[in-house]
């Protein structure tokens, strides 16, 4: 099992994640030239005009009307994105296949990261069931990308702890790593990859057509 | 989502229409707009969004009714577009009742809440698109499929006739006369440098306003002129309806116009959704990226007058003001200080609203939602109470709204709440204000 998960899965993980990603965004792109006017919409310069202002804590109204939330949300996605990619014992795996390395985050450095991104899913959670504006619109599936999203991390840190069988742990865990992979394209978390274009849309609109700030 | 109780009107656009209905109707126009009249734009914001409620303290209706959360502009789209995929247009005469309220009357497509999404996801664009499912369904509210028909049959908003047209312009122009001596509403002048168009609403119930404007055009030595004919109208209200085909017809008319005139450019009046309809919807709608001459908005050339000195203002307002950002020409065209130079210029005292530029509330009353009429009066001031204390925070007694939309709604609300202020156009307090010559 262990084989398996270690071998293909890994490259059934990996491909179908940006095999994934590249086929929605060339049905995107084609859809997007179908509609005539989204395409020449795009100004590179209002678009990152508007990327910058989103990317950067507090620089827009609404990141400032709410800190708590700004800072978790800017927290959580750093540590989402950056812990897998620089972790240790992910590093050493890769330079054993493909003979790649590069930095690692020191070992305390990713157990904190990795607890803040099981914490930000549990705070994300909460807050759908806490505040009626959210509980209004959140859906089973809603829950289900969060605990998909903390899976990976949850069943890392308990592996790496072997606070359970180190070897079947590591199986589930790199079977959920697998399937988060996999299922970002076709889920609401393919947010990861249309931000810069609905960001750089919305900007341009804003910026180049109606000469407004959209932050 | 329950009806409150303001919102049990009953409109014979909505509910007689929905009573034509069959399912198999509803299924096709649905689909067929999800399919083939929409595809990246609305794609990617249906699934780009993950369902954070961030955009709910963008609007103005979910933060005067104490925060229902069935007023959050997500929770607008849920109860819309999200189920109309979910349910692959399989839904009922009550859905689309409820749907309708809410796409007609309770989102007036200001665009604030793009401003509060981290995506920048275009919410009013999904509205719209609600609006246009329900136009092919004719399920719109009656009086504003009046306005709708009467831009489809007369190519002006308000049923004006030929014969009242040229009428309201040559009464008008008598008018302005006895202010201004010599003052002219050239019709018709090819190779002007300007065309002036306005909207329907302005010769049949606010006519003085044209001749305000032809006294500032005399005053400025504008060379102008107005067309006698179709195209006179800017306005567009079938933009609002959902009937694109309609508003496609109505914007081409009126570039075809300016352009058989020969003019330089299209000076506006006071209007927010005929700027947005002229400079942006329209031309998307017909496929070019820009108008083929520029649009000038009334807040822009006044500007351009007083700062160039051709207007001069003799004696300030001295009452206290303060002004309603329109959406379509702040966070539409960003013309915010160049409205706030104009105002400092004829007023003595003006006090800014609390949030003010882009991110000032809408008014409730544009976006088509005024064009409702009466039976939904009461909805609108409910949905807009934050609008009034706004309002009475600045202590103004009069409240700018250079936007027709805007005047009308504020009106409204000044006397829902009791707020004892009046409401003005720019226009109003310039022809009160600048230096006259002496005849």
């Amino acid at each position: 099992m262990y084989e398996f998960v270690r071998g293909p899965l890994v490259w059934i993980a990996f491909i179908g994640f940006f095999g994934g990603l590249t086929l929605r965004f060339v049905t995107m792109a084609r859809a997007a030239q179908r509609e005539r006017v989204v395409i020449p919409t795009f100004d590179a310069r209002f678009g990152l005009r508007s990327i910058l202002h989103w990317v950067i804590p507090f620089a827009g109204v609404n990141m400032r009307h709410r800190p708590l939330y700004t800072l978790l949300s800017y927290v959580f996605h750093i540590c989402v994105l950056a812990t897998p990619v620089f972790l240790l014992g992910h590093i050493l795996l890769w330079r054993e296949s493909w003979g790649v390395s590069w930095w690692p985050l020191p070992e305390g450095v990713a157990d904190v990261m990795t607890v803040i991104v099981i914490a930000g899913c549990v705070y994300f959670m909460i807050r759908r069931l806490v505040r009626p504006e959210v509980r209004n619109v959140s859906y089973l599936s809603d829950f289900l990308l969060a605990l998909l999203v903390m899976a990976p991390f949850a069943t890392g840190l308990a592996a790496h702890y072997q606070w359970l069988p180190y070897r079947q742990t590591l199986v589930v865990h790199i079977a959920c790593g697998a399937l988060l992979l996999v299922v970002i394209p076709w889920t609401r978390l393919v947010h990861m990859m249309w931000f810069p274009f609905t960001r750089a849309y919305m900007g341009s609109e804003f910026g180049a057509v109606r000469h407004a700030r959209d932050w | 989502m329950a009806d409150v109780v303001d919102m049990q009107v009953i409109d014979p656009g909505i509910d007689e229409s929905i009573a034509k209905l069959s399912p198999e109707r509803i299924e096709e126009v649905i689909n067929r707009v999800l399919t083939q009249e929409s595809a990246a734009r609305l794609k990617t914001y249906l699934e780009t969004c993950i369902h954070c409620g961030l955009c709910a303290e963008a609007c103005q209706s979910y933060i005067s009714r104490d925060k229902d959360p069935d007023f959050a502009p997500v929770a607008k789209v849920k109860d819309t577009l999200w189920e109309m995929v979910r349910r692959k247009g399989k839904v009922d005469g009550e859905f689309l009742h409820h749907a309708a309220r809410i796409a007609y009357l309770e989102c007036g497509a200001c665009r604030r809440c793009s401003m509060y999404c981290p995506f920048g996801i275009d919410i009013s664009y999904l509205i719209m698109t609600v609006r246009r499912i329900l136009n092919l369904l004719g399920v719109v509210p009656q009086y504003l499929q009046d306005t709708t028909n009467s831009h489809a049959a007369t190519m002006n908003q308000m049923w004006v006739q030929q014969d009242d047209w040229i009428d309201t312009l040559m009464w008008q122009e008598e008018d302005a006369q006895a202010e201004l001596p010599g003052t002219r509403i050239p019709l018709d002048k090819e190779g002007a440098e300007i065309m002036y168009s306005v909207i329907g609403p302005e010769p049949k119930i606010l006519a003085q306003l044209i001749a305000n404007m032809a006294i500032i055009f005399k005053i400025a030595g504008a060379d102008w002129t107005m067309p006698s004919t179709d195209g006179w109208d800017n306005s567009n209200m079938a933009m609002y309806s959902g009937d694109f085909e309609t508003m496609g017809r109505v914007e081409r008319l009126h570039w075809e116009r300016a352009m058989q005139l020969k003019v330089k450019k299209v000076v506006m009046g006071e209007c927010g959704h005929a700027y947005r309809g002229a400079v942006y919807d329209g031309p998307r709608w017909l496929g070019w990226t820009k108008p083929p001459i520029p649009m000038v908005h009334a807040v822009e050339y006044y500007y351009e007058l007083l700062k160039s000195g051709r207007l001069k203002i003799a004696r300030k307002i001295e009452e206290p003001v303060t002004v309603q950002d329109p959406c379509n020409i702040v966070r539409g065209r960003g013309l915010h200080d160049k409205l706030r130079y104009v105002i400092n210029a004829i007023c003595e005292d003006f006090r800014d609203m609390e949030p003010r530029y882009e991110h000032n509330y809408c008014c409730q009353a544009g976006g088509g939602l005024i064009n409702c009429g009466p039976p939904w009066k009461l909805s609108r001031m409910k949905s807009n109470r934050i609008k009034a204390d706004q309002i009475r925070e600045t202590g103004a007694h009069t409240v700018i709204t250079p936007c027709h939309n805007c005047h009308s709604g504020i009106e409204d609300i000044i006397g829902y709440y009791k707020l004892g202020a009046h409401v003005s156009f720019i226009s109003e307090l310039l022809v009160k204000t600048i230096e006259m010559p002496q005849a």
